[in-house]
């Protein structure tokens, strides 16, 4: 029988959503006993959270105080501890998860599968290799402990059930190293919807030319109730910060409406918006690759069909 | 002497459109340009840097896998690297695996760092990096878009989804290269010539002492599922049109 482990992150105490994805993951192999670890200094409301995710039969919670700030360094060798006697030990394909999975499946010497998409059974699963351009199946040989990333875009969250798992607390006596300190993280907080959870994303490329510009599709978003989102383009140029960059490096995203203005479509951005239900494509290059993808293109200036899509959202609000 | 352990891995250069091969063994790679995995470059380049600024004396670039990864390492001395270890294997090496390779090379050369690219953009792993450190029992500091060393520590600005965080770490350290930590030189003409003189050496798995395994066999390959091309509207207001009847604005 298979027995999961999923380790949660979490922020502010709260449950990232994409733990209740990889809950959904794991509750696609059969039979699958789930439990959630909630590394933290003060864990209750996340484990709480934990508990109420449907699909869960137990969340463990480790206390200390160095986890204020989440380090792979930290986490891992407390996560591989509690790890043993697990079939699969999962974490979201986040910078959270991508960071420590790979450091507790060294620590466990199992092998990782990363960003794993579909659940093919209990040793076979699916995933995105070259940028997505190819989807590898990969087995596990039967009897080998897996660490597995979750490519949270593939799966919806699992619902919230009407039960509570029962929490319980783990203690490790062993030092936690010291070799690496947080230092800070700034994080533009904004009132807009989260890139990785909205359900409208509007994103815009090198064409913007200026951070200045930007603003024109964060009042758009707004307007539409949207996220915002990049091109690495974008990005390098200064125009918007890291975190809102989406593709093969940046974010993996799954909204019902994502909107380019001024994107080319390189592969590397395309694959990450693959799960996109409607894309939209606005571009004055009607050779652009992005129209191959799109599902309503329009050839045209953004910098004019951006205020008159706005003006028509006013009007007909 | 202060040295820093590059990784190299010779992938699909990433201006290649990839083919699925038709029986799903894996993707075209007959007669496709093969290049250094672009992390790989930004974090040799951020090791020269480092050199530069009088940090390190010495930079050491390896590569595991089949004799063509030569070119390769030969591209990364005419970039600036000063010797290069080949481990030479025809067989997939996993991530695992690569990490006892590289730690063996660790052990033996003592670098105050490791500097690897964040993920290769063939198997979109990401994993060695931390694989490496763990296994080293030393600090990791991700997809690093900054790095300040200063004596016995570096101080690290990651990129993670909430922004970016800033790390310190006590050397030696494992860092992995995100693509806005540099932008990596070009090579010059005589330094093509001149990297062909200096040392590179070939060494197998087994002299190092590790057997590579597949734990994780590639079953198949398939292509993805395509998204079918939609429909060009005019003008904004028929595309307003055609998303407000999709309930979408
Ligand atoms: C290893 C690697 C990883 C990468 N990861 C990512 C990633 O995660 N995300 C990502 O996005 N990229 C990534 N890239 C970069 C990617 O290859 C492209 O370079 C990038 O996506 C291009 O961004 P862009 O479309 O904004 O710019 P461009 O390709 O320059 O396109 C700009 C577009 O704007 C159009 N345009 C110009 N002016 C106007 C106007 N006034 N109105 C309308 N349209 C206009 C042009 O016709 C053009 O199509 C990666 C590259 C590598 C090598």
């Amino acid at each position: 029988m298979s027995k999961i482990l999923i380790v949660a992150e979490h922020r502010d105490g709260k449950l990232n959503p994409a733990i209740a994805k990889c809950v959904h993951c794991a509750s696609q192999i059969n039979g699958a006993e789930i439990h959630i670890a909630v590394f933290s200094n003060e864990p209750s409301s996340v484990a709480a959270d934990a508990a109420r995710i449907s699909g869960v039969a137990k969340v463990v919670t480790v206390i200390h105080p160095a986890h204020a700030h989440a380090l792979a360094s930290n986490i891992a060798p407390q996560l591989a501890e509690i790890a043993k006697g697990y079939s699969h030990v999962f974490g979201p394909s986040t910078t959270f998860g991508k960071d420590l999975m790979p450091r507790v499946a060294a620590l466990l010497d199992a092998p990782q599968a990363s960003d794993i998409m579909a659940v093919e059974g209990a040793t076979r699963f699916r995933r995105p290799i070259y940028a997505g351009n190819a989807i590898v199946t990969v087995e596990v040989v039967a009897g080998t402990q897996l660490v597995a990333t979750v490519r949270t875009a593939s799966f919806e969250p699992a619902a919230v059930g009407a039960t509570s798992a029962p929490i319980e607390d783990a203690t490790f006596s062993a030092a936690l190293p010291t070799h690496t300190r947080f230092v800070s993280i700034s994080a533009a907080r904004n009132d807009r919807p989260d890139l990785q959870t909205a359900k409208k994303v509007v994103s815009g490329g090198r064409a913007l030319a200026s951070a200045d510009n930007f603003k024109i599709l964060y009042q758009l978003a707004d307007r539409m109730g949207a996220a915002v989102g990049a091109s690495r383009a974008a990005v390098d140029a200064g125009y918007a910060p890291n975190d809102m960059q989406v593709g093969q490096t940046g974010k993996i995203i799954a909204p019902e409406l994502y909107m380019t203005f001024g994107i080319s479509g390189a592969v590397q951005h395309l694959t990450g918006i693959k799960d996109a239900r409607t894309i939209v494509a606005i571009n004055k290059d009607p050779e652009a690759p992005i129209f191959e993808v799109a599902d309503f293109g329009l050839v045209g200036d953004l910098f004019q069909v951006v205020p008159e899509l706005e003006k028509l959202l006013a009007s007909n609000g | 002497m202060k040295r820093i352990l590059v990784s190299i891995k010779r992938v699909i250069d990433y201006n290649v459109r990839i083919r699925v091969k038709p029986d799903g063994s894996g993707v075209v790679t007959d007669g496709v340009k093969m290049s250094i995995n672009p992390f790989d470059e930004i974090a040799l380049e951020e090791a020269l840097r480092i050199k530069e600024k009088g940090l390190a004396e010495e930079i050491l670039a390896v590569s595991i896998g089949p004799v063509d990864c030569q070119q390769q390492l030969r591209t990364a001395l005419a970039m600036g690297a000063d010797r290069a270890v080949h481990v030479q294997t025809d067989v997939a090496v996993e991530s695992g695996c690569a990490a006892k390779l590289l730690l063996k090379l660790v052990e033996r050369e003592q670098p105050v760092l490791a500097i690897l690219g964040k993920q290769a953009i063939d198997d979109d792993c990401n994993q060695t990096g931390q694989m490496l450190a763990a296994l080293w029992g030393r600090p990791q500091a991700t997809f690093a878009s900054k790095v300040e060393i200063s004596g016995d520590r570096a101080q690290v600005t990651r990129e993670v989804d909430a922004g970016l965080e800033v790390i310190e770490v006590d050397l030696p350290a494992v860092i992995t290269t995100d693509l806005r930590l540099n932008e990596p030189r070009y090579v010059k003409l005589p330094d093509i010539m001149k990297a062909k003189k200096k040392p590179l050496e070939t060494i197998e798995p087994s002299a190092l002492g590790v057997t590579p395994v597949e734990r994780l066999k590639a079953v198949k390959v398939d292509p993805p599922s395509m998204r079918s091309k939609g429909v060009m509207v005019k003008d904004v207001s028929e595309l307003f049109s055609a998303l407000r009847s999709k309930g979408l604005v």
